[in-house]
């Protein structure tokens, strides 16, 4: 009863037929690709044997390769290949979203299939083959009439595997531009929406469960002999497909599409732009959970149409620029975005999401630390935590080297955990974010940087190039240029955070949008 | 004039297996008469399972030609010869997946008989080799030793085969299935007019259920011939293999009458 007034059950239903519609056809096209190169190359392969251990070893060195890195690894091999094939054929294609999804997928499927049809045929009594042979069958009648409906429980098993392992690592395609049902999941993590991690946990399983029973009808049916039970299982499938298909159809073609990356205030600024884009009567759609490098470059390339980054990521981290003054970075990045990749630097929002070195007030007090200076001395006996990119950014390295910081212990955790982390003294100091409320809600304080180590961040709207000249794209969103400052975004970002009713990005967003449009 | 003629005809047939390293058939010439049940005796690794499968080109000869019915099985497309000649498995060597009735009908299917046509004729073997037309739906793993040896007859005539090659077809049952089974398809042979090769290791087996006798020994054809022929070979092993036969009959001679009285 709780859960069914909760807002946030309602929108993770309204959010389903997407989510699940896009998971249903990644995961079924990658199971069906990696059966489709699978199945041949058993065959192929089942008496020879090192052509054999040959393939099933490099099946299982991609089989523990992990299923997000085997994603991610295949965004930047499709981008390069991508700008091959436009060089060479003039065709270029997407890399970003369903197809390193698909590939990716299909890969990490092969291994059950390809085993399970090789231990299955191996395992036939070889009387039986001589019998088939012995009866008149060719080879291939053999295969067909004997050796692969013996071998039929075997190889659906690990048809089985092989769709349950997809469907449960679809939802790590998420950050590499494929809506999944991992939407609800990294959502939810970020904006501390559990009622949409359950979700999305829970409607991963139940798809996984149900083709999983469907294959098994099929595989009964085969054995049995059975038309009707293969015919119940083949439609289910082909309803599964067909029901997922039909929403994503019904879907404008001429969507906007804006991006978010993996962290709270983006999924807030992503829902705000969608609202906006929405009230003057263009149609929107969030692609979020999006990596940092992946997002910049589906931009570049089309992929997504608009998205909020900050000034001194794109300057330090994409493209490896020395840190400038605030006025003059902007201007620079400006001018490299337009010329180098066509983005247009729409303008900035009003606030700075910095990285900051923050501490517990009442322990900065009363060690005497203000500056980032006077944490150097203390800094030997503490810890100091950062999110999972921090400690690899330039940001990091260049305040190590201004300051020579050097702390007893590093770690890397979920962003939002960090907060409470440094309140309840887990950890000494942590790499925060500026614009977080949580600063405020746990009386933390942000250390201040005298020697300008790390760059400004202003947050930035960009559009992509084919919406360079977008006018109503344009008009839809200059009323939000200038108009967010920090203390507007921290509650915002603590509002999200909160866990409650009124946290979901799309509420906040609608308050956000109340405070700044009153001024 | 046809009784004549050789079904089979081995003449100077070789065959080696790794790399020639083993040779399992050296130089053997052999023929089997039209109408003939001939049964091939010899120990384990002797060449005698490699003789049955030279016939149906299981197994292809690296010297020498077989002949089926006078023409060089070389010229044969293997599929069709295989369709053509009779093949009884050791333990049956039946499909587990498939019903007794499609375990007996399959040479017919590949052959693309009718499926009526089929069916009629399973039942007519059903009748030929004793078994109840009840079973035809049953799954090999339902029947008993001596019932699934009986379907593996009946699946080798499926095709009215002139010729049928049976691999130790007896070995695996008990000692009363077995003398029946034996003497229920000698009498089938007799009665369709086949020819028939028989591998054994059984000597007793071999002379009381065929017309002549082949013994096989580390590749060679040591001898051949009737009972009588090879009870008067010279050949040592040929003598040892007549030998235990010989023993258990005098014995049983003396012990048997005992037991009536």
């Amino acid at each position: 009863m709780m859960l069914t007034v909760d807002p946030r059950w309602n929108d993770a239903l309204t959010r389903l037929p997407d989510y699940l519609g896009s998971h249903v056809r990644v995961s079924l096209t990658a199971l069906a690709l990696g059966l489709v190169v699978s199945f041949p190359l058993a065959l192929m392969v089942k008496r020879r044997p090192l052509a054999r251990d040959i393939v099933l070893g490099i099946a299982s060195i991609v089989q523990t390769v992990p299923g997000l890195a085997l994603l991610a690894l295949f965004y930047p091999l499709l981008l390069a290949l991508a700008g091959l094939s436009l060089n060479w054929f003039g065709v270029g294609f997407s890399a970003f979203g369903f197809l390193p999804s698909v590939l990716a997928l299909a890969l990490y499927s092969m291994l059950p299939v390809l085993r399970n049809t090789i231990t299955g045929l191996q395992g036939i009594d070889p009387a039986i083959i001589e019998a088939a042979e012995g009866v008149g069958m060719t080879p291939r009648q053999s295969l067909t009439m004997v050796e692969l409906p013996l071998a039929l429980p075997v190889i659906m098993a690990g048809v089985r595997t092989a769709a349950v392992w997809v469907i449960g690592t679809a939802t790590l395609s998420t950050p590499i531009g494929q809506t999944s049902l991992g939407n609800y999941i990294f959502a939810g993590l970020q904006t501390q929406n559990w009622v949409f991690v359950l979700f999305g946990c829970a409607a991963a399983a139940a798809l996984a469960l149900a083709v999983d029973q469907l294959l098994a009808l099929i595989e009964n049916g085969v054995k049995r002999n059975s038309r009707m039970r293969i015919a119940v299982g083949c439609i289910g499938l082909a309803a599964l497909v067909a029901a997922t298909l039909m929403p994503s159809l019904a879907r404008a073609r001429t969507s906007y599409i804006v991006g978010a990356k993996t962290f709270t205030e983006q999924y807030v600024l992503s829902s705000l732009i969608a609202q906006r884009l929405q009230a003057v009567g263009l149609s929107a759609t969030p692609r979020e959970g999006l990596g940092s490098a992946v997002i910049f470059e589906a931009l570049a390339a089309n992929d997504i149409d608009v998205y909020v980054d900050y000034s001194g990521t794109l300057w330090v981290n994409q493209f490896k620029r020395e840190v400038e003054p605030r006025a003059k970075l902007l201007d620079d990045l400006k001018a490299t975005l337009r010329d180098r990749y066509g983005i247009t630097q729409l303008g900035d929002l009003g606030f700075e999401n910095a990285y900051a070195l923050v501490m517990p007030r009442k322990r900065a007090e009363a060690l005497g630390i203000h500056t980032i200076t006077d944490l150097v001395t203390h800094a030997a006996s503490m810890s100091i935590a950062g999110d999972y990119e921090f400690f690899s950014r330039p940001e990091w390295a260049a305040l190590k080297s201004a300051y020579g910081l050097s702390f007893r212990q590093q770690r890397q955790m979920q962003p939002d955990f960090m907060y409470a982390a440094a309140a309840s003294g887990d950890v000494d100091v942590i790499a925060g974010y500026t614009s977080d409320g949580l600063i405020a809600k746990y009386d933390l304080v942000v250390l201040s940087d005298p020697k300008s180590a790390i760059p400004p961040y202003d947050a930035i709207v960009l559009l992509s190039p084919k919406r360079a000249d977008d006018k109503k794209l344009r008009d839809a969103l200059q009323p939000l240029l200038g108009r967010i400052d920090i203390a507007a975004m921290r509650e915002a970002n603590l509002r999200a955070a909160g866990g409650d009713n009124a946290s979901s990005p799309d509420a906040v967003a609608r308050w956000l949008w109340e405070r700044i449009s009153k001024r | 004039m046809t009784d004549a003629f050789p079904s089979i005809a081995y003449a100077n047939v070789g065959k080696s297996f790794e790399r020639s390293r083993i040779k399992a058939i050296d130089d053997v010439s052999l023929k089997v008469m039209s109408g003939e049940f001939l049964a091939v005796v010899g120990g384990s690794g002797s060449g005698k399972s490699t003789l049955l499968r030279l016939a149906n080109r299981l197994i292809e000869p690296d010297s020498g030609t077989v002949r089926v019915h006078g023409e060089d099985i070389r010229h044969r497309d293997p599929i069709e010869l295989r369709r053509s000649i009779g093949y009884v498995f050791q333990s049956g060597g039946l499909f587990p997946h498939m019903t007794v009735a499609d375990n007996i009908g399959i040479t017919p299917r590949l052959l693309g008989t009718p499926a009526a046509e089929i069916s009629a004729r399973v039942d007519e073997l059903l009748d030929l080799v004793q078994l109840e037309r009840s079973h035809r739906d049953r799954f090999p793993h339902e029947l008993s030793g001596g019932q699934r040896q009986r379907v593996g007859v009946a699946r080798a005539l499926a095709a009215k085969p002139k010729i049928v090659l049976m691999d130790e077809p007896f070995g695996a049952l008990d000692p009363l299935t077995r003398d029946a089974l034996g003497e229920d398809y000698r009498a089938l042979h007799r009665s369709l007019g086949l020819t028939t090769v028989m591998i054994t290791h059984d000597m007793a087996e071999a002379l009381l259920l065929a017309d002549k006798i082949a013994v096989m020994r580390a590749g060679h054809l040591v001898a051949q011939g009737t009972a009588k022929d090879l009870a008067n070979s010279g050949d040592a092993y040929v003598g040892e293999l007549l030998n235990t036969p010989r023993r258990q009959a005098e014995r049983l001679q003396d012990l048997l009458p005992k037991d009536g009285a």
